[in-house]
């Protein structure tokens, strides 16, 4: 008789005094990722036009069937976007929505683009579908946050097609150029560091994401140079790196003064 | 002695029956009622938790502390939703299952003895619902009965899985229940007596008169196994078998009819679980030698309790532990395994309890007989083999 099935008993007794993997959801919340798909924004250029142009590629996209678009041409004293139509009606039904992100992808403005947030219920279906003017990103360029919605620390910060084109996993040969457009509130954004570390944080005005986010991430998602000691290594070579260069920039200032003198 | 004294061996009803002994009599059955339903709802909180700590998670935790309360807003809940009957429905037969499963549930804790004796204001009664002479078969007829509960709840569904579920329902049970009826001849044979309380009075020396020692551990595994399958536990759930059958026997019930089922599953773990300590580990007797109207009142009721206890965590444990069989595995261990080394066991211990020692030449005459028949059975499939190779 094959008795090995009273492994199964002593496997499921040691489990009781084992840690537990089970996160209490609403009290305790994960860290999400950098970018983690959430609620779609419409976003606006520096001058507050709006980047949709109404072409309704997202919803010819979208698995979902969950967007409606109805373009319409620009009024020519007050124009609503920088193209010839502008999207005069934008609806996302979130109980269709499946965050595929494919209508980001599609959009040849980088109009919509989608920021952290999944933390919003309705209690009617009509609710559910956001409007044209929920979507759109306030004066200050960032998402608005509605009442119903439960927005956390920094979700809001970097939504817009930034974050799209500075993925680290893009084409190295494009690595630190600039590929989007200016957005309200903060213009042109610098491109992230990237695979090789190149990066200009005066500019970005933070660190590379995929550093700051560090701390959240769960351990498996910490890239392996970054963890424990190596980790450390790492971090302060990168400093060295960053001073070294503000050394020689300041001495061939210097150097170049010298010689104009 | 009063007549009423044949029927019933409790004490309380020696000096007739007034108004007095209907009270007490009513009494006992309400705390009984009250005490199941509870121990049922903590049961399945304790079951909850149990395994979720097995699988490494947190289980219910919100509902009061701990999560003591899940089962009654669970209960809550399933009561305020809406109570459907399907088209093709036998009506009378579907809404008369559920009770039907839940009765006997109820009826067999009547005859576990939960404790020893009690006085209270002269009047002498046993802590234990009914003690009829012929307890252990009302367990087993009870038990029995609520087979009916769910082959009526499958057939009268109308739908081909509670059908399915309840098919297998009634060929699982009825062929655990030839397993378990031996395995409690067997504890019957050494008790002389059906009367619950008296098997529990015959192992109360020590210990080693429990008859789990006392028969020599066989027929508690055997009984153990058969009365798993006999309340569709895993891992002998066939009947509910989620992956295969929806629901099982139950998928076409909703509301406060479907709540009586699994009220009635749970009913049926906590007394079955009793029945077990009553028939094997000596019932409300602790493990020292003591004799139960000797010991204290409170005593007797916690070490049964505790037994009880151990049994339902040793089912969720099974729950956690093992997959559930597969249907022509089930049969083969029913009538292929248990029921002959029930059988077998069975006639060992009646004939040591007969001849003494000698009767152990029973048990190595089983061994012959039981390698000739092999043999022969082997034999056998050999040549139609080798015939059917032709």
């Amino acid at each position: 008789m094959d008795l090995r099935f009273l492994g199964g008993f002593k496997l499921t007794f040691e489990h009781l005094g084992r840690r537990r993997v089970t996160r209490e959801y609403p009290d305790e919340k994960m860290p999400k990722q950098p970018r983690q798909h959430g609620r779609h924004v419409l976003n606006r250029y520096e001058d507050g036009m709006e980047k949709c142009i109404g072409c309704e590629l997202c919803a010819g996209v979208c698995p979902a069937d969950c967007i409606y678009v109805r373009g319409l041409d620009n009024p020519p004293d007050h124009p609503v976007s920088p193209g010839e139509r502008y999207g005069y009606v934008y609806e996302i039904n979130y109980l269709r929505c499946i965050h595929c992100d494919l209508c980001v992808e599609a959009c040849p403005t980088e109009a919509i683009t989608e920021t952290k947030l999944f933390e919003f219920s309705f209690t009617n279906r009509f609710d559910a579908i956001y409007t044209r003017d929920e979507l759109l990103v306030g004066d200050d360029g960032r998402p608005k946050k509605l009442p119903w919605e439960d927005w956390r620390e920094g979700d809001d910060l970097h939504t817009s097609g930034w974050m799209r084109a500075t993925s680290p996993s893009g084409a190295a040969a494009f690595e630190g150029v600039v590929q989007w457009s200016g957005e309200l509130g903060y213009g042109v954004r610098a491109p992230e560091g990237g695979q090789s570390g190149r990066r200009d944080d005066a500019a970005t005005g933070m660190l590379p994401l995929r550093e700051v986010m560090e701390a959240h991430l769960l351990p498996d998602d910490i890239p392996f140079e970054h963890r424990g000691m190596r980790g450390k290594v790492f971090r302060a070579r990168a400093s060295m790196d960053k001073k070294r260069r503000k050394l020689v920039a300041a001495r061939t200032r210097r150097a170049g003064l010298k010689a104009a003198r | 002695m009063n007549p009423l004294a044949s029927f019933a061996t409790d004490p309380l009803f020696f000096h007739g029956v007034h108004w007095v002994e209907l009270l007490i009599v009513v009494i006992k059955v309400l705390v009984a009622f009250v005490v199941l339903l509870v121990s049922v709802m903590l049961m399945i909180w304790f079951e909850r938790k149990v395994i979720s700590d097995m699988q490494s998670r947190i289980g219910p935790n919100r509902a009061g502390p701990y999560g003591l309360f899940q089962t009654l807003a669970d209960g809550i809940k399933l009561f305020f939703k809406e109570d459907l009957v399907p088209d093709q429905a036998d009506r009378f037969v579907f809404k008369l299952a559920p009770y039907l499963a839940l009765l006997p549930a109820l009826l067999i804790f009547t005859v576990v003895p939960v404790g020893g004796d009690l006085s209270i204001a002269g009047h002498h009664f046993e802590l234990q619902v009914a003690d009829p002479p012929f307890g252990i078969l009302f367990v087993l007829a009870m038990s029995s009965i609520s087979v009916y509960g769910v082959m009526l709840a499958g057939w009268s569904s109308g739908s081909k899985y509670p059908l399915l579920g309840s098919v297998r329902a009634s060929a699982q049970m009825i062929s655990y229940e030839a397993a378990l009826g031996l395995n409690v001849v067997a504890v019957v044979l050494t008790a002389r007596a059906l009367s619950t309380r008296a098997i529990v009075a015959s192992q109360a020396h020590a210990f080693w008169d429990w008859n789990l020692i006392r028969l020599g551990f066989v027929p508690f595994f055997l009984f153990l196994i058969s009365i798993t399958a006999e309340l569709n536990r895993p891992p002998f759930d066939l009947v509910e078998a989620d992956s295969e059958l929806v629901g099982g026997f139950n998928t076409e019930y909703s509301s406060i009819r479907f709540a009586l089922f699994y009220l009635a599953e749970f009913m049926n773990t906590i007394t079955m679980s009793a029945v077990v300590v009553t028939l094997f580990f000596g019932g409300p007797d602790g493990p020292i030698p003591r004799f139960i109207p000797t010991s204290d009142i409170w005593m007797p009721i916690v070490w049964f309790a505790l037994k009880t206890l151990v049994f339902l965590f040793i089912y969720v444990w099974f729950r956690a532990a093992l997959p559930r069989l597969r249907y022509d595995q089930l049969m083969d261990l029913g009538w292929k395994v248990l029921i002959p080394m029930s059988l077998g066991w069975l006639l060992v211990v009646a004939a040591v309890i007969v001849w003494g020692w000698w009767g152990l030449l029973v048990a190595l005459a089983e061994v012959v007989l039981g390698a000739g028949l092999a043999r022969a059975f082997g034999v056998g499939a050999a040549r139609t083999e080798t015939e059917e190779a032709f």
